[in-house]
Formats: C-alpha cells, sequence, structure tokens
C-alpha cells in the first residue's frame, strides 16, 4: 500500500523535497500557532474581564 | 412564525455562546481525523504524477488552502449582508471571528504556489490574473481586520467592515474564473462539480484534507467568538455569571 | 422592515453597480490582464513593440535545439496556426518539454525571432501515475488509428492543451 521504497525517499520527495517541506512545515506551522494565540488571547481576555468585574462590583459595595 | 423565533433564538450571543463551546471539540477532532487520513492517502499511498513526479504533492494543501481562503470570504460577506440587513449582533462578531483563518489560507495558498510554480513553471511568482486576484483576497481580508481594528464603536466597525466584505466580494469569482476568462500561467481547474482530471485516490486526499481544513476553521472561528462575544456583552448578566463562576 | 428592505435593496444596487463598473474596467483592460500573446494575435500585429511582453503556446514538437554556439537554445512556439522561433539563454524550468505549454518573456526582432529573457513552462490541470498517463496515451492512439482507418485518410487535430 505504501508508495515508499524508504524514508530516505519519502524526505526527498523525488529531489522537490525542499519544496514539498516547506509548504507542508509553514502549513503545519501556522496551523498549530493559529489555535494557541486563540486560546492565548481567550485566556487574557476572560482574566482582564474578571478584573473589571471585580472592580466594579467592589465600587457597587461600597 | 416558531421557525424565525428558532433562527433569532439561536443568533443571540447568549444561546450560541454555549453551543459553540460544545461544538469545538468535535469540529476539532473531526479536523484532526480527515487531515490525517488525507495526508496519509495523499503523502503515504497516491502514486506519483506522469508530469511533475513527487513535486504534485503539493496539491494537497495548496487547493485546499485556495478553496478555504475562498469560501471563507463568501461566508465573511454572507454575515456582513446579514448584519447589516438585519442589524443582528451576531454577524459582525462571526465575520470578525473568520477574518485571521481566511487571511491565514490566501497566504498558505500564495506560499504553497510560489514553493510550487518555482520547480515546476520555473518562477515563484508571476502577475498573471490568478495569482493577482488572489493576492487582492489576501489585502482585502488584511484591509478587514485593519478597518474593524481603527473603529472603536464594535457596531459602527462592524458595519464599515461589512460593506468593504460586500464590495470585495466581486473578487473571489474573479479569481475562480481567471483562469477561464485570460490567458494565465496558472492551469485551469482540475476538480469542479462535474468533472475531474485527477487520479481518484489523488483526489480523494485532496477532498480529504479540504474537508480536514474546513473543519478546523469553523472550530478556530468558533473559539475566537467566544472570546469576541465575552468582551462585547460584557455587561449582560450571562456574561457576568459566566465570569464569576470559575469556568473558563 | 421598511427601512431594513430599502437598506437590503441599496446594498443590493451598490453591488451591482460596483459589479457593473468593475465588469467594465476588467474588459476595457482585458489585454493587459492576459498573460502573454498567442502566436496568431503577434502574427496579426497585436503586441507591444517597444517594451518586453510575454507569448505562449506550445512547444513545437521536435524545435528544440540547441545552437551552434552552445548556450543558446532555440524553440518554437506554436499554436498551431501561427509559430514562433524563440532564442533563449538561461536555465529550463522542469516541465519545459516539446508538445507541452510554455509562455516566453522577451522582445520580437526584425527578423521575426523572439529574444526570450525568461522562459516559463505552463503545465495542464492532469494529475495521474505515469501508468494511467500511459495507457490514456495507448487509448488515445489507437483510438486515433482507428479513427485514422475509418475515415480512410483524415488528419487528427492536434490537441490544444495550454
Amino acid at each position: 500500500m505504501i508508495y515508499w521504497n524508504s524514508f530516505s525517499d519519502f524526505l526527498a520527495m523525488g529531489g522537490y523535497g525542499l519544496y514539498v517541506w516547506g509548504s507542508f512545515g509553514v502549513t503545519a506551522l501556522i496551523m498549530a500557532s493559529e489555535p494557541l494565540l486563540v486560546a492565548r488571547r481567550r485566556k487574557a481576555t476572560i482574566a482582564r474581564l474578571k478584573r473589571q468585574l471585580r472592580a466594579e462590583s467592589r465600587t457597587t459595595d461600597a | 412564525m416558531t421557525d424565525r423565533f428558532n433562527l433569532y433564538h439561536y443568533a443571540s450571543p447568549a444561546t450560541f455562546y454555549p453551543l459553540a463551546g460544545r461544538l469545538i471539540p468535535w469540529f476539532a477532532a473531526l479536523a484532526a481525523i480527515f487531515g490525517l487520513i488525507g495526508l496519509y492517502i495523499g503523502m503515504l499511498v497516491a502514486p506519483t504524477d506522469f508530469q511533475q513526479g513527487e513535486g504534485y504533492r503539493i496539491i494537497f494543501i495548496h487547493v485546499p488552502a485556495s478553496w478555504m481562503s475562498m469560501f471563507i470570504y463568501l461566508v465573511m460577506a454572507f454575515w456582513a449582508a446579514i448584519g447589516l440587513a438585519f442589524n443582528t449582533r451576531l454577524s459582525g462578531m462571526m465575520a470578525r471571528a473568520l477574518a485571521p483563518t481566511g487571511a491565514l489560507m490566501a497566504f498558505l495558498s500564495l506560499w504553497t504556489g510560489a514553493l510550487w510554480g518555482k520547480p515546476m513553471w520555473g518562477t515563484w511568482w508571476v502577475w498573471d490574473a490568478r495569482l493577482t486576484s488572489e493576492l487582492i483576497l489576501l489585502f482585502l481580508y488584511i484591509g478587514y481586520m485593519a478597518l474593524v481594528a481603527a473603529i472603536d464603536d464594535p457596531r459602527r466597525g462592524d458595519k464599515a467592515g461589512g460593506l468593504l466584505l460586500l464590495v470585495g466580494v466581486v473578487n473571489v469569482p474573479i479569481i475562480y474564473f481567471s483562469v477561464k476568462w485570460w490567458n494565465t500561467l496558472h492551469q485551469g481547474s482540475s476538480v469542479n462539480l462535474a468533472k475531474s482530471s485527477m487520479a481518484e485516490v489523488m483526489l480523494w486526499a485532496m477532498l480529504l484534507v479540504a474537508l480536514s481544513f474546513w473543519m478546523y476553521s469553523i472550530a478556530v472561528a468558533f473559539a475566537r467568538v467566544r472570546t469576541l462575544i465575552l468582551e462585547r456583552e460584557r455587561n449582560a448578566d450571562w456574561v457576568k455569571a459566566e465570569l464569576a463562576g470559575d469556568r473558563p | 422592515m421598511k427601512s431594513r428592505h430599502k437598506k437590503l435593496a441599496l446594498i443590493a444596487g451598490a453591488i451591482a453597480v460596483f459589479g457593473i463598473i468593475v465588469g467594465l474596467v476588467l474588459n476595457a483592460l482585458n489585454s493587459n490582464i492576459a498573460l502573454f500573446k498567442s502566436p496568431t494575435e503577434v502574427a496579426a500585429g497585436h503586441y507591444p513593440k517597444d517594451q518586453l511582453f510575454r507569448i505562449g503556446g506550445l512547444v513545437k514538437e521536435g524545435s528544440i535545439q540547441r545552437q551552434a554556439d552552445g548556450v543558446t537554445i532555440r524553440f518554437i512556439v506554436t499554436d498551431t496556426e501561427h509559430d514562433i522561433p524563440v532564442d533563449y539563454v538561461g536555465i529550463l524550468p522542469d516541465l519545459f518539454k516539446e508538445g507541452k505549454g510554455a509562455v516566453a518573456q522577451g522582445r520580437l526582432q526584425p527578423d521575426g525571432t523572439f529574444k526570450a529573457q525568461e522562459v516559463l513552462a505552463k503545465h495542464d490541470e492532469n494529475y495521474m501515475p505515469p501508468e494511467a498517463a500511459k495507457a490514456l496515451n495507448d487509448a488515445h492512439a489507437r483510438g486515433v488509428q482507428k479513427q485514422a482507418e475509418q475515415e480512410a485518410a483524415a488528419t487528427a487535430q492536434p490537441k490544444k492543451t495550454y
């Protein structure tokens, strides 16, 4: 089923390795970092909103 | 008019927020499954191409990314139209949540296209109609993000951004049909609803990766829209309850 | 409700007007959006005289030759109606082959040859394993032969794949 004879053949991509892996590498990098950035932004936003909420409730309590 | 009531019900941020939260893991899982199967077939099982050798395997990223870059724009334009026509709150947030992913897809389309063009065509870039209109799409995404970020009032930002999206939507058919309407270096479409000029195993791999990118885009956009909802609706009671309860 | 419909109509109108304008502009620019001129257009004189431009077509079968100086490559670009001989010094892309599409940028010389500074390969949208391509080719050849036999001395049109 597997088309390749060896792992090194797979890496070489028939001489197009640089182009093929350059495409896949950047895609993987982007699709791995985008969700991380979204999650980080979400955490930061929630932390900020919580701080604001606490500050608000203190002023209304006082 | 119960239908109508339901539609508005789900379009309300308060209902959509938990729904999106429940759906994200499913879309993420589907993205991973389709992506792994698609790449397994495309990179390990599929044979070489008679003209391009192993270099053709870039297609398994290039075409899905290009499709998504156009499709996401159409979805954003759809939300913009809904937002402008019915003044719904969620639409503007949906468009904003999709924009960065669309921009990344457009970038990936251009990046993988350059890496593919260099060995096969002999150039990284050429100003033909297909490549140029895809570059304009990337600029439209960036322009939209800059515009909505520059306007402080979110609802006014949504309106201005929505207009830009609707005006720019003419670019999508131009991208798609450019290879038919003008002579370009880029070849014609290999796949459309009527026919495919790809070997079946290659086509399946490509469609699976495209499906994976689609699911990925939904998952990321939903995650982003949830943050936007919290920010915008921070004065609503349900958001305050959500934030007070320690659930993230 | 009414203002909603009004707005909707306004937006639809704006898009339609914008679309028409873009369409008209593109139509006017049509000749500039096209990446290259075909040999027929060049033969008709439809090309910029004093500047670089691109020609495109098929590389004629059997036309690639290395010139006596050892570095210049000469080949013929054809659209089956007209031919243009092209001279080029440089590296050719992997997919540059006889019978396949190519695009060359350069200037037309007074003697009718095209001096290229850049040669790009234009491939088609077919992707298949080599065995399938061979099988298809053989089947095509058989089909052509059959047709030729049936129609006695019919000449098969060259397939336009660029």
